[in-house]
């Protein structure tokens, strides 16, 4: 079943002769049970099209489904409880809050779902101690290395249970070794058959864990090929 | 939420304590500021309000404040005891003589010379000695201050004399006398010694002292002298009032305090407003994270509402301990005798300090709520 489902999307930044056009009609498609591979060079349009499917940005033409539900429908307030509920994200930077212990900020989508605070971080150090980094889970980010503090913000990811995780360069930061390692967790402990997931990336020693790669130029998707992944499991 | 915001605020100790800092020391200097200036102003009317057993204060036509005196003549008594309402009155004579020691210290000092029969105006508040004692003859009570300033560097002893106008007198008491604007020594006296210490005038009465009758209002009494014997008849507050709104109106003090305040209020406003700024600033990556995972404006509104309350109270706390700590030394410093913290000081600056805090607050929440989530992907 299609996850998203991205059609004609078209997305400018400025106007007049500062007028650039970042998404220029965008087919695009992720499937439930897959990662997918949203791969480019730089500037092409990947960062702009992830944030229009997550409903952090508007797009000027064209429509986007998740999970047969459009987009574009929603209220603002829904679209921001949509996401709480069914979206998780992988940023490049980690983005996690300094002052948190590991299994807390694992624990903020549970809290900003209004969930008890001990039930969430002891649930969010469960995660993280199936992903590895239990015994971190009372270190502060800035006493985790590059590896274990993105095996956090998967945890975050992961932890409410969400429908569709969006990864933004989630090896970008980290040595071939922890980005490997990174990538094996989340094929692992992402994929799953009710749910999709997208990786925007330039790591192409990282491309064999994709179930299915777009490639995306100059804001257009050029073309999309299916690979069997030869590090993922179920 | 309310932890992550709890974290976020404590979670850079640096930046936490400038923030508390901030808002502790422009709090105290405010509270301080303001009080002392209103202690110091409050003075001006200080020896009225220390006169305890008149409510009435009659005087000439055209006198403004409490130093200024125009003598009464004595038949101006008669006609104040006349009036309809009126319980007692008495006399009071205010002179400017200079004392001096045997040991050459020498100072000009307040006077105030009771009336003989009654001592209506005896300072109540007594360090040492018995005020009843001015019925003896050739002597006076001086407040501590004055006593400090003329025997320097020397315990408070009785029975010490002074010479006033080549009038030996001794000292039979030593009050706790309210500090007066002046830095004189106030020294009390039966009416009819007091006379004899400065030189000797055609008419001698300064004020009436009046008390009204049972269920009489002291308001309508002042008036209603006024109206009967064309003097000048104030209650005491409102001669208080009176002598503070005449320096207020001929002193640069009030300009003076009052740049402080202001000058307080700006960099109060300018340091606390923008570190609170700079921290949600700082945290705006953060906050952008929070927006991408799905937290909303209203909850944002609150984590902000929460670290806002939280800087205030703390903040806010500290100043006003460190203030009121101030204004529990300051008693032990001579010049600094009966200076409070006003509650209307601590609660105003209070009140403006959370406004302070909430302008900051919402200029960096108005950043947060602009805030694109998905400037985090950038």
């Amino acid at each position: 079943m299609n996850a998203v489902h991205c059609q004609q999307i078209e997305k400018s930044f400025g106007s007049g002769e500062t007028e650039v056009k970042v998404l220029r009609g965008v087919d695009f498609t992720a499937h439930q049970g897959e990662m997918t591979f949203l791969v480019g060079p730089s500037g092409c349009g990947k960062t702009t099209l992830i944030s229009i499917i997550a409903g952090l940005l508007g797009s000027d033409s064209g429509s986007v489904e998740l999970f047969g539900e459009s987009i574009a429908s929603l209220s603002s307030r829904e679209q921001i409880l949509f996401r709480r509920r069914h979206l998780g994200f992988v940023f490049q930077q980690y983005n996690l809050l300094p002052s948190l212990t590991a299994a807390e900020n694992a624990a903020v989508p549970l809290f900003a779902a209004g969930m008890n605070r001990k039930a969430a971080v002891a649930k969010a150090a469960d995660l993280l101690d199936r992903l590895g980094i239990g015994h971190r889970a009372h270190a502060l980010p800035r006493l985790l290395s590059g590896g274990q503090q993105q095996r956090v913000a998967l945890a975050r990811a992961l932890v409410h249970e969400p429908r569709l995780i969006i990864c933004d360069e989630p090896t970008a930061a980290l040595d071939h070794k922890s980005g490997e390692s990174v990538m094996e967790l989340l094929s692992n402990s992402a994929v799953h058959p009710d749910r999709a997931v997208i990786v925007v990336t330039h790591d192409n020693r990282v491309f064999h864990f994709a179930h299915r790669i777009a490639h995306m130029d100059d804001g257009v998707i050029t073309h999309t090929e299916s690979s069997a992944p030869t590090a993922a499991t179920h | 939420m309310t932890y992550v915001a709890f974290r976020m605020l404590i979670g850079d100790r640096a930046k936490y304590i400038g923030l508390l800092f901030a808002v502790a020391f422009s709090t105290f200097l405010l509270q301080n500021q303001s009080s002392i200036f209103s202690n110091l102003m409050k003075r001006a009317g200080n020896q009225v309000r220390d006169v305890t057993d008149a409510d009435v204060w009659v005087m000439a036509p055209r006198t403004d404040y409490f130093d200024q005196t125009k003598p009464l003549k004595e038949t101006d008594l008669l006609k104040v005891r006349g009036v309809r309402g009126v319980d007692y009155a008495v006399r009071i004579f205010k002179s400017l003589p200079i004392a001096n020691t045997r040991d050459g210290q020498f100072s000009a000092c307040t006077v105030l010379g009771l009336d003989d029969a009654t001592l209506v105006g005896a300072p109540r508040n007594m360090i040492l000695g018995d005020w009843q004692d001015l019925w003896k003859p050739e002597s006076v009570v001086i407040d501590k201050a004055g006593y400090l300033l003329l025997f320097p560097g020397e315990e408070l002893r009785l029975g010490r004399e002074l010479e006033l106008n080549d009038k030996r007198v001794r000292i039979v008491g030593i009050s706790d006398a309210l500090p007066a604007f002046t830095t004189f020594p106030i020294i009390h006296a039966r009416y009819s010694e007091a006379l004899t210490f400065q030189g000797r005038q055609r008419q001698q009465l300064s004020f009436v002292l009046a008390r009204p009758q049972s269920g009489v209002d002291a308001e309508e009494l002042a008036v209603r002298i006024a109206e009967e014997t064309g003097l000048k008849a104030l209650t005491s507050p409102q001669f208080q009032w009176a002598s503070v709104s005449y320096y207020l109106r001929n002193t640069g003090i009030p300009v003076n305090f009052g740049i402080t305040v202001v000058v307080s209020i700006i960099v109060g406003l300018v340091v606390t407003g923008q570190t609170f700024y700079l921290f949600i600033l700082e945290n705006l990556k953060q906050f952008g994270a929070l927006k991408a995972i799905g937290v909303t404006n209203r909850t944002m509104l609150a984590m902000v509402l929460f670290q806002s309350l939280l800087v205030w109270f703390v903040g806010v706390g500290f100043g006003t301990a460190l203030s009121a700590t101030f204004f529990n030394v300051s008693p032990f410093v001579i010049q600094l005798r009966h200076f409070i913290l006003f509650w209307e000081s601590a609660v105003g600056v209070a009140a403006f300090m959370l406004l302070v805090i909430i302008i900051a607050s919402s200029a960096g929440l108005l950043r947060v709520i602009r805030l694109q989530p998905a400037e985090v992907f950038r």
